[in-house]
């Protein structure tokens, strides 16, 4: 810590402090030295919170910057306060923009940060967008800002090309990290890997998986031969098995990968050195790609035994191969599959796995609706009764009941996130009828620490009723097709009292609901509603009754009444300046 | 507030579930009658609010949509999952519903999108199998874009993923149904999942007991256990032969299986001796 750095108005003589009350004060040094080890940004904005003296010493400590919705305060609020960023993380549209509920050129744009950044934190090193419009420019620009440039990470951004990446490749000299996941991406070459120059050498993760255009498989391997701290390497579809052998050989120091596809194609000797390839990679933890497998599986098995985290929900797999290969990782603690897995796959995680902490289980057909696909609730059942230690959970099924979800929590008491979507809207339990209401009365019931909890299926405000009264914990709700009538939000309104996110669609909610949580939305980070039943009006009240809450309407051509999408937030950067002409601030 | 289970007619719908997704809690104690009405609104959209637009028919919730069915042909069938611009979010209900809901229900916002043509539709509640249009709507189920494009289609055809789709016919049944045989282990597997997927049609329960596949050859097994059932379960073989499913080891079944039919038993008499002839003379 650099003392001539210090600001300005501070005075170094505590005794002449008004502001101080406590005995023994701590000189600046020790304080600061203190807070630059909190880590979490939750417990800095505590720390910043006691008084003035340590809301400066923790500003002129912070080096990470988490920013959970990039229009709830202004690049220079954030630069004025913060001098010495590091690193930001910058989230920007509603979830439910990742299926395709928000119109295109929504905002979110990057450029205007990294514009301040530019100017306030030309040291900056790292970069994690999510859910923000980034384009080729930005790109580029960030590329030649930024010359200690090190970790950049999009995550469902979209608005770039591989053009943009490139320039990445091309400029940051010193970059340990480049990680591209499920953007909306113009996938034009692959031609940005070659753009690494000859002597770099120091990335340390790489994934491209999401990218499928053709890259220099040559340039590839000489990139992964010269990145001996290489940890992470997620390729895409275009490697082959026998390529996969090859960069394994040069890089068995791997931790994560993430393989292309598994198609049998092999020689038999080919098949030994990709397995003897596999046994070498002690380190490995994390696996995951594996599309198409199907035969050639049992090349993995050596290198399972330390697995903790397997993905297999880009992988078309089915029970008796999965359950196989189950057998050899008995360390997993997190697993995400395709339902192509059946019940019968289920059964196997539930005896094969006893460490699971996080399951997701994907649908690999959503939009059929046979009856022989997915998964269903014995399943469910299954993995629960084995997997006690189960803590997060993504279940999408055709057909679930009340009785086997609380047989389901009985079993895992410990959920902090339950995620359940019963894939037809307003799906009753198939066997007894009855709303789904008990099922998540008992979640809400028996998992105290719960989080987060995603509903569906058929639901009154029953459901609500209980999660308002039981669901102390709860921060993100996400509802669709679901509840009676307005008393169902305002329950929760009421009684979740840790509530940060609440994103409804479909719902029969409506004013009276939405004017029942004028005094909460100010202590959470957003509220989504649409097509629900609140109006112009019913906004335009929550608007002017709380000027410190940004209150959006996303404009449907149809009717002049309804408000077809409303986004709430809070922010102290005020109403947006760059919005869209289809988005209304009330 | 418990239901029982109600019998469906062959769609799979029953009178009861019409009603149960428009009726509020409050109300499910009286069983109002009026909610079967067609009527237009949110799923999840709930009559005792909005008294006013149970006068004009509406379509009802997307599970129960039988009644959704007619206005899918109006509209034409256009297939393909409709995502991208918000262009297309707009209703494309047939116009005549669309002009009468405008007058009457000028509050609904409306995010169906009718592209789907008439589809089977998922087990509702574990007894019938309903033929319902689908309506899509936009969104849902919350799965990310980037994930529909990645994963590879679940196979379909035989030689790419080792699965064996044969059709199922059941005497008296309007359709047929494909079942992937690969993703059975025995004939009690097979059998218990043909009499869901077909019990709305019998009339009489299947007992189902379980034959032990490891003893080989189960003479006539599967005869006894659909005895006392007006079906039996047959199948046609790779020569063209129509024989009772049985008779031999699992595995050889599946190998030579090309079609299955759920035979009334009237019709199924003289097929069993012929069966054992022929496995007798393998």
């Amino acid at each position: 810590m650099n003392p001539s750095l210090k600001k300005p108005r501070e005075s170094m003589d505590l005794s002449n402090s008004s502001e101080l009350t406590q005995p023994t004060a701590f000189p600046d040094e020790v304080l600061e030295k203190v807070l630059s080890l909190v880590e979490s940004h939750k417990d800095r904005n505590s720390a910043s919170l006691v008084c003035k003296y340590w809301y400066n010493a923790e500003r002129w400590t912070r080096t990470k910057l988490f920013i959970g919705n990039c229009y709830s305060v202004t690049p220079e609020i954030v630069a004025r306060r913060f001098p010495k960023i590091k690193s930001v993380t910058l989230k920007g549209k509603p979830r439910f923009s990742d299926f395709n509920l928000v119109p295109e050129n929504w905002g979110a744009d990057v450029q205007v940060w990294l514009d301040v950044f530019a100017r306030v934190y030309p040291f900056l090193e790292e970069l994690r967008l999510k859910r923000m419009a980034v384009t080729d420019e930005s790109l580029e620009f960030l590329a030649k800002s930024f010359h200690g440039f090190k970790v950049l990470s999009l995550l469902s951004c979209d608005g770039f090309s591989t053009d943009g990446i490139s320039s990445i490749a091309t400029y940051c000299k010193n970059l340990t990290e480049l990680d591209i996941q499920e953007n909306g991406i113009d996938d034009f070459t692959g031609s940005w890997l070659s753009c690494f120059p000859d002597d770099f050498a120091s990335l340390e993760v790489l994934n491209f998986a999401s990218l499928n255009s053709e890259f220099s498989f040559d340039a590839l391997e000489r990139l992964v031969s010269r990145c001996k701290s290489l940890r992470v390497l997620k390729l895409n579809k275009n490697v082959t098995l026998g390529q996969l052998q090859r960069l394994l050989v040069r890089a068995p120091q791997l931790m994560e990968l993430g393989t292309g596809p598994f198609v049998p194609e092999l020689t038999g000797r080919q098949y030994a050195e990709l397995e003897s390839a596999f046994s070498n990679c002690k380190h490995l933890h994390t696996l995951s790609g594996l599309w198409e497998a199907t035969r050639y599986l049992p090349v993995l098995y050596a290198a399972c035994a330390s697995l903790t985290f397997l993905n297999l929900s880009y992988a078309t797999i089915r029970s008796n191969e999965f359950s196989k290969l189950l057998a050899h990782c008995p360390n997993l603690r997190r697993l995400w599959v395709l339902d192509t897995v059946r019940d019968k796959g289920l059964e196997a995680v539930g005896a094969n796995c006893p460490l699971l902490e996080e399951l997701r289980v994907f649908p690999a057909d959503p939009f059929e609706e046979d009856i022989v696909h997915g998964v269903t609730e014995s399943g469910f059942v299954a993995v629960s009764a084995g997997c006690p230690k189960l803590q997060y959970v993504l279940y999408f099924c055709r057909q679930m009941t009340n009785a086997a979800v609380a047989t389901i929590v009985r079993n895992c008491p410990d959920f902090t996130h339950f995620r359940l979507c019963i894939m037809n809207p307003g799906q009753p339990d198939y066997l007894t009828n009855e709303p789904m209401d008990e099922a998540f009365g008992a979640v809400v019931k028996t998992c105290k620490k719960l989080q987060r909890l995603s509903v569906s299926g058929l639901l009154t405000d029953l459901t609500f009723e209980y999660i308002g009264q039981y669901a102390k914990n709860l921060e993100t709700l996400s509802v669709a097709f679901a509840g009676s009538s307005d008393r169902g939000m305002q329950c929760v309104l009421e009684g979740c009292s840790k509530l940060r996110k609440l994103e409804i669609r479909d719902c029969p909610f409506g004013n009276a609901a939405l004017l029942s949580g004028m005094e909460k939305y100010e202590s959470m980070r957003c509220l989504w509603m649409s097509a629900c039943r609140v109006t112009m009006n019913g906004c335009r009240m929550l608007a002017q009754g709380r000027p410190r809450l940004n209150v959006e309407v996303i404009k449907d051509e149809n009717s002049d009444d309804l408000a077809d999408k409303l986004y709430v937030y809070r922010s102290v950067a005020g109403p947006r300046r760059d919005a869209p002409p289809f988005v209304v601030t009330l | 507030m418990s239901i029982p289970i109600e019998e469906h007619n062959y769609i799979g719908i029953s009178k009861e579930n019409s009603e149960k997704s428009c009726v509020s809690s409050m109300e499910s104690k009286d069983l109002n009658f009026k909610a079967t009405e067609l009527r237009l609104g949110l799923p999840g959209s709930e009559s005792p609010q909005n008294k006013k637009e149970n006068s004009l028919g509406v379509l009802k919730n997307f599970p129960y949509g039988a009644k959704r069915g007619f206005s899918d042909t109006i509209n034409g069938n256009s297939g393909t999952w409709g995502f991208g611009s918000e262009a297309k979010n707009s209703v494309k209900v047939g116009t005549k519903i669309l002009d009468s809901v405008k007058e009457a229900t000028p509050k609904s916002p409306r995010k169906v999108q009718e592209k789907m043509p008439l589809v089977s539709s998922t087990n509702n509640n574990g007894h019938g199998v309903a033929p319902t249009a689908k309506a899509q709507v936009v969104g849902w189920p919350p799965i990310r874009s980037s994930r529909k494009n990645m994963v590879s289609n679940p196979p379909k055809t035989e030689e790419v993923a080792g699965c064996h789709y044969v059709k199922v016919s059941m005497d008296g049944a309007p359709y047929l149904r494909k079942v992937d045989l690969t993703i059975y282990n025995s004939y009690k597997d097979l059998s218990s999942a043909l009499e869901k997927m077909f019990s709305c049609f019998k009339a009489g329960q299947c007992e189902t007991q379980g034959i032990s596949i490891s003893d080989g050859l189960n003479e006539n097994k599967l005869v006894d256990l659909l005895h006392g059932s007006e079906y039996v379960l047959t199948y046609e073989d790779k020569d063209g032969d129509w024989m009772l499913v049985g008779d031999v080891p699992w595995e050889m079944f599946t190998e030579s299986c090309k079609k299955l039919r759920i035979m009334k038993s009237s019709d199924a008499n003289g097929l069993a001796p012929r069966a054992t002839e022929k496995w007798k003379n393998r």
